[in-house]
């Protein structure tokens, strides 16, 4: 029971949970800290390709990581902190590609899908148009096939 | 007429698509198409400054010839493999300098004395720091640097053995 309790308050009073592996990384200020993590978790780490720098334990992560925080605390916007990556390492550093006409259909996607669905529903819609009302030839032939 | 334009559509969608799926397995196979590949941002480029205890930007322009830059750790398996290919390079009078990466000088020199020099002059990017600002993602990665300082190519990983040629002819010895 107090083995129990001992748990339940260090849970309760433990530091919360960095996306960095080591809190020594971290900028003193919280403010500058949390641009850092927004910043680098825009950022593709390029050794385990389908992570951010921030989630990454790579040792180049780590570096780059670290070079963010350097430019964070020199003031730097994260547009210019992101032109510095893509000057050394191209877009293929952004995990969100930039509109540029290799990333058009991309980016067009969800537009031409779009497009296509409306295309398919409205010629769906079509098909399903009530036939034409009865000629009166059909009309009496009916009339006369119900009575019998 | 309609209404064979319409089945038309989705023959040629899975054409367009299959020959596109065609041409990226082609690629893949033989390496023209890398998908995890990060194209270097330096190529045409003029070299980024550096200073390393070993050698600077100044000293590779200074050579007034083309010169094979070679980054390298004594931690990295692959290296080993491509050692052969180095010293065959050197054998055939291509200048190569080689850059240690996020090393210790000492496991470097180990290193060296086991697989053999190839390198006619030897920097130290101990901290990994100038490497990135070459946009290096790991080692071996190797760049041919012309006379007048411009990076002209990059190849990343091992350098296989066809490229003793092909690099003794670029850089004419």
């Amino acid at each position: 029971m107090i083995r129990a309790l001992v748990l339940l308050a260090a849970l309760a009073f433990s530091a919360p949970a960095w996306a960095i592996a080591d809190p020594a990384e971290a900028l003193p200020d919280p403010a500058q800290e949390a641009r850092a993590v927004q910043i680098g978790s825009q950022l593709r780490c390029l050794v385990c390709q389908n992570e951010s720098i921030e989630d990454s334990g790579a040792d180049l992560a780590r570096d780059l990581r670290k070079i963010v925080r350097q430019h964070v605390a020199a003031g730097e916007t994260e547009a210019e902190i992101t032109r510095w990556m893509v000057a050394r390492y191209g877009d293929f550093v952004r995990l969100r590609p930039p509109f540029n006409w290799l990333t058009a259909l991309l980016w067009a996607s969800p537009i031409i899908a779009l497009g296509v669905g409306i295309a398919l529903a409205t010629g769906l819609r079509r098909k399903a148009e009530p036939p034409a009302p009865l000629s009166t030839d059909e009309q009496q032939r009916l009339a006369r096939l119900m009575e019998n | 007429m309609n209404r064979r334009l319409l089945l038309a559509v989705p023959f040629g969608a899975a054409l367009l698509g299959g020959g596109a799926f065609y041409a990226m397995l082609r690629g893949l196979s033989n390496g023209s198409f890398d998908p995890r590949g990060v194209p270097s941002q330096l190529i045409d480029k003029p070299l980024p400054d550096f200073v390393l205890p070993g050698f600077t930007r100044a000293d590779v322009v200074a050579a007034k010839r083309p010169v094979v830059i070679n980054f390298f750790a004594s931690w990295c398996v692959p290296c080993i493999d491509e050692a052969a290919t180095l010293m065959a390079l050197r054998k055939r009078g291509v200048p190569i300098w080689g850059i240690a990466y996020k090393d210790k000088d000492p496991q470097t020199n180990v290193f060296l004395a086991r697989h053999g020099n190839p390198y006619a002059r030897l920097a130290r990017d101990n901290e990994g720091r100038v490497a990135i600002d070459w946009g290096v993602t790991g080692v071996p990665e190797t760049y041919l640097i012309d006379a007048e300082g411009i990076v002209r190519w990059r190849f990343v990983g091992p350098l296989p053995d066809a490229a003793v040629e092909g690099l003794s002819k670029l850089v004419g010895a």
